[in-house]
């Protein structure tokens, strides 16, 4: 059976798969479903959800399209998410392999500056780079990938510790490769599968992440998150909650679906070997 | 004991180049900004001229190389001194004490619940791995672990203070309520409730899962296999022998969580208005106060350092065989 089926096979595997898929599709097909600017006001103020069928979901204080904001949100949720976790891995990656493979004194070095990026809260971090670069969906991706690349850089370089010790690293240095070019081209990729299955959980800790910086009002102005939708509501929280709660189920489903899609492949994976 | 102080001598020494990373890097990332606090105190005072900018940069001494501020900073923390705090014109040392026992309060008392009841469900789902009552529960931990903390408290305070009118809102006791004593208590209590929950709650799932998936671990261990060979009652061997096993994994999570619950706490006291730790944060980065800032960095460095020393104590307690190298060494 192919990975994928197995995956899917699974009932958690299903559940989370159909639940990114909506998502995925949503974020991609955001600009056709809703066309235009998300922001504008699109009717009157305040209308409660399931009244008007062209605003299903209602519209907020100021007359925006709750429904555009769920759909366009999801797409900055996504691209946050997976661009944050992508760097995060790629600067972990880079200072988890040097580390590893130059020995003692650059290993030394460098892990006491994993060290103190893992004993500040990631999110205070986050929080003073954003305050500091101002809040473009650029600075929040940097700010989330720094507060998250610590741990896939310690997990690298256990695990190029254990490979360059290898039958084939040791053939790689008597053909004289150039040392670099082992650590990225033969121990590197080696190294990688474990660091894929955490990439999962920092993409959901990047979207919660990036929903409590949007929260806070650190976020992007000029682009909808569901983070800055849930904290517009809370001003209304009282009279208009459907306004909070909409865009954080969106949340929940996003974060849920990553969570449940890296379980099920955890389990697709370690069955793998077996007959 | 010896063992225990080897440890905490060996922890401290280590922590210092730590600590200073954290001091050189939080510093210079609060140089880059553009802006420092004197334009932010100018904007809020509505404006004033170039000299009176120049004497403010003199008098905070925001005129002097980058080099020498640093040094100067670094020499004033070895005497506890983290500075003034512009936007509040207090010490920050001050301001941070002050703020933190609330804190410390909320994330104590959210440990507890998550601690507590997360363990204890961990065990009902782990007791059977396996089962559906296994599987629901970890699908529902799954689930509380992908809610966002503080749309969880705004979606609490529409159950129980808004629609249930239980609990109040926000803040952390009732003002001017002349209160004292017990009935304090019960008030902070009560103001309490539902940020502990809020923040507990999301890692109520962490415990449960850590706890779950370390007792099917153990369950394929041969001493539980003898155990039951012995002929002991399953109620017995879940809790006296597996259970009582997996709790070691789990306080090494409690030592790791310390630091996104510090980070979760930013965003709950914001959501309940809590005067606390977290909040003062928040209200740095507004008033661009960069001592502040780093203050506050510096000190919940310090916290999840503090607290990792404490679970590791905790850990040689339980396991004779952690620690035992360090200390011959």
């Amino acid at each position: 059976m192919s990975f994928f089926r197995r995956l899917v096979s699974s009932p958690t595997g299903a559940l989370g798969m159909a639940l990114l898929g909506v998502i995925a599709a949503t974020a991609l097909l955001a600009p056709w479903l809703s066309p235009g600017d998300p922001l504008r006001i699109a009717g009157p103020a305040l209308l409660p959800p399931f009244t008007d069928p062209a605003l299903p979901f209602g519209t907020d204080r100021l007359g925006r399209d709750v429904l555009a904001g769920l759909l366009h949100g999801a797409r900055t949720s996504l691209i946050v998410g997976l661009a944050a976790a992508a760097a995060a891995v790629l600067i972990g990656s880079i200072v988890g392999t040097v580390a590893g493979f130059a020995g003692r004194l650059v290993d030394e070095a460098l892990m006491r500056v994993v060290d103190a990026f893992q004993i500040v809260p990631g999110f205070l971090l986050a929080l003073a780079f954003v305050s500091v670069a101002g809040g473009s969906l650029g600075t929040v991706i940097l700010a989330i990938a720094l507060s998250a690349w610590a741990q896939p850089a310690r997990l690298v370089r256990a695990e190029v510790l254990s490979i360059r010790e290898r039958d084939y690293v040791a053939a790689a240095r008597v053909i004289g490769m150039h040392p670099l070019e082992i650590a990225f081209k033969e121990i590197l990729p080696n190294a990688l599968p474990p660091v894929l299955a955490l990439a999962a959980v920092i993409v959901a800790a990047a979207i919660l992440t990036e929903a409590a910086l949007s929260f806070l009002g650190l976020g992007d102005p000029n682009v909808v998150t569901w983070g800055s939708m849930i904290s517009e509501g809370r001003n209304v929280l009282r009279a208009a909650p459907f306004l909070s709660v909409i865009p954080g189920i969106g949340l929940v489903a996003a974060v849920l679906g990553v969570y449940l899609v890296s379980e099920a492949a955890g389990e697709a994976l370690g069955r793998g070997g077996r007959p | 004991m010896r063992r225990a102080l080897t440890l905490v001598r060996r922890r401290a020494i280590s922590a210092i180049p730590v600590l200073l990373i954290v001091v050189v890097a939080t510093f210079l990332m609060l140089e880059a900004a553009p802006g420092d606090a004197v334009d932010a105190y100018l904007l809020s005072a509505g404006g004033g001229d170039a000299a009176l900018a120049a004497g403010l940069r003199a008098q905070y001494g925001l005129d002097q190389s980058l080099l020498s501020r640093l040094i100067l900073y670094i020499t004033a923390l070895g005497r506890l001194d983290l500075g003034w705090s512009v936007a509040f014109e207090r010490p920050v040392l001050a301001l941070i004490a002050e703020r933190l026992p609330t804190t410390l309060m909320l994330m104590g008392s959210a440990t507890a619940l998550s601690f507590g009841l997360g363990s204890l469900l961990g065990v009902v789902a782990g007791s059977r791995p396996g089962s559906f009552r296994d599987r629901a529960l970890s699908i529902g931990a799954l689930t509380l672990y992908a809610i966002p903390g503080f749309w969880l408290g705004l979606v609490l305070v529409l159950a129980f203070s808004v629609s249930l009118r239980w609990l109040p809102i926000a803040g952390i006791e009732t003002i001017a309520s002349g209160k004292h004593g017990l009935a304090r208590a019960v008030d902070i209590a009560r103001h309490l409730a539902l940020p502990v929950a809020a923040l507990g709650f999301i890692y109520l799932a962490l415990f449960l899962r850590v706890m779950r998936s370390a007792m099917a671990e153990i369950w394929r261990q041969d001493f539980v296999l003898a155990a039951r060979a012995k002929g002991l009652t399953r109620h017995r061997i879940v809790w006296r022998h597996v259970a009582r096993a997996a709790l070691l994994p789990l306080v090494t999570v409690l030592g790791l969580q310390s630091a996104g619950m510090l980070g979760g706490s930013v965003v709950i006291e914001s959501v309940f208005a809590i005067p606390g730790f977290g909040r003062l944060a928040q209200e740095a980065v507004a008033g661009r106060d960069a001592p502040l800032l780093i203050g506050i960095i510096l000190t919940s460095a310090v916290l999840v350092i503090l607290v990792n020393l404490a679970v590791d104590l905790v850990y040689a307690v339980l396991d004779p065989r952690i620690g035992a190298s360090e200390a011959r060494g």
